[in-house]
């Protein structure tokens, strides 16, 4: 599956008169020039648009969650956009509790050298759905998937979604969510019996150790549990 | 304790080897207390004082400790440097497990020993609840000194062992039929309130 490998020039759809970047100075906490990418945005899906914030020059554009995908799909292909680059996905939680969670997407375009953050809201109840853009970027791959064990948002779509940082028999929730406690749900006695009780070699999907092409090496009776699926010695 | 005092000139100096006299005990420990072998396991800042105690500054060499042994298989010391999360705790005791005995962990920092300033839900709170620990180095993390301070304390515990103390060697695994166990909730309850802050509660609210 090697394809052709072409340099992203950072920069190189600007005009050739555009000013060189620059760091900037002096900037306002509110306000202030929106990324031309939002008008573009709200003309072409009117409905989707809820509102266009600038904070610290940064454009924040928060969506419908139901045209997320169409929206990242569009910004990604369109050559007036060319957003190629995800550099995070996230969530964001607040302390009151009537205050809907945020999912935070990170969007970048180099050509163009532009920044734009979406968001879409989901309100308190509703269940924490979203479209996962593992299909336009492969590198959301495991931003959503840290992003679903830190914060339990499923991503629908995503080829894998499982734990990533916590193990994926982690039973206590998700801990960045703020009824978690700071120590967890259980006992320090049963976190350790939890722990231990793991098979450190059973930490590997199959899948994994098969991109790393590690699996035919392995002996016979670890390929054999974990060619049943089989991920840890629990 | 100590070598025995060479014989006379005199008795030697008609044929005959030099010898001398002493305790098997002090021989063995002093073969194995200057000449350990560490098993660096470091996962946080404190591997970088531990990288500049080994290197040629603070030369950890001059204790005897100058093959780091990046296999648990030959190693006789394990120095557990930083925090250990626990997902990494079957590991850590993984590879106390393959080392072959006779063994010992030096617990370097406070993060090690304690779980220092993390008393979260992530971090183990010291590595004495997965692993014995023979010496403790405080700090956050110890400086050069300290732990050449601990490598020394450990090499005079090394000293004072006694091979006829067959239970020095014994490896316990948690047995709940024995009488020494505890059982998880007990020491849950013995040992609140867990961590160094108190202004944190259970709930975490």
């Amino acid at each position: 599956m090697s394809t052709s490998f072409s340099p992203v020039v950072a920069g190189s759809a600007l005009p050739s008169d555009a000013p060189a970047p620059a760091t900037p100075k002096a900037i306002a906490q509110r306000g202030g020039e929106p990324n031309p990418t939002a008008a573009a945005l709200q003309q072409r899906f009117p409905s989707a648009i809820h509102r266009v914030d600038v904070v610290w020059n940064e454009t924040t554009v928060v969506v419908a969650g139901a045209q997320l995908f169409d929206i990242v799909r569009w910004l990604h292909d369109d050559p007036s956009q060319r957003y190629d680059y995800l550099s995070d996905v996230t969530a964001v939680e607040f302390r009151d509790t009537e205050q809907p969670i945020e999912v935070v997407w990170h969007l970048r375009s180099l050509p163009y050298r532009r920044f734009l953050r979406l968001k879409v809201k989901i309100e308190r109840g509703a269940p924490l759905d979203v479209p996962s853009v593992w299909s336009i970027y492969r590198g959301a791959d495991w931003l959503e998937r840290e992003c679903f064990d830190m914060f339990g948002i499923r991503f629908t779509g995503h080829p894998d979604l499982r734990r990533l940082l916590m193990w994926e028999q982690y039973k206590e929730g998700f801990p960045l969510r703020k009824d978690f406690p700071l120590r967890g749900r259980f006992s320090r006695s049963e976190q350790l019996r939890q722990a231990l009780a793991a098979n450190p070699e059973a930490r590997y999907s199959k899948e994994e150790l098969t991109i790393a092409q590690a699996f035919e090496d392995l002996p016979d009776d670890m390929r054999r549990r974990l060619g049943t699926g089989e991920r840890t010695g629990e | 304790m100590g070598l025995s005092r060479r014989p006379e000139p005199a008795a030697v100096v008609g044929g005959g080897e030099p010898w001398i006299t002493t305790r098997l005990d002090f021989v063995v420990n002093w073969a194995r207390a200057n000449s350990l072998w560490p098993m660096p396991f470091g996962t946080a800042c404190c591997a970088i004082e531990f990288m500049a105690t080994a290197a040629s500054r603070y030369d950890l060499a001059r204790f005897g400790m100058e093959r780091q042994s990046f296999s648990p298989r030959q190693a006789d010391v394990l120095i557990c440097a930083g925090r250990v999360p626990f997902k990494l705790a079957p590991v850590l005791r993984r590879i106390w497990q393959q080392m072959p005995q006779p063994k010992w962990c030096i617990s370097m920092g406070a993060c090690a020993s304690s779980g220092g300033m993390f008393d979260n839900y992530a971090v183990v709170q010291g590595i004495d609840t997965i692993i014995p620990v023979d010496v403790y180095v405080p700090g956050c993390p110890p400086r050069p000194e300290g732990l050449l301070y601990g490598i020394l304390l450990l090499q005079k515990k090394v000293m004072n062992e006694r091979s006829r103390d067959k239970s020095l060697r014994n490896e316990m695994e948690p047995d709940p039929s024995s009488q020494l166990y505890i059982p998880p909730p007990v020491i849950d309850e013995i040992s609140e309130p867990f961590g160094n802050s108190v202004h944190q509660t259970r709930s975490g609210l």
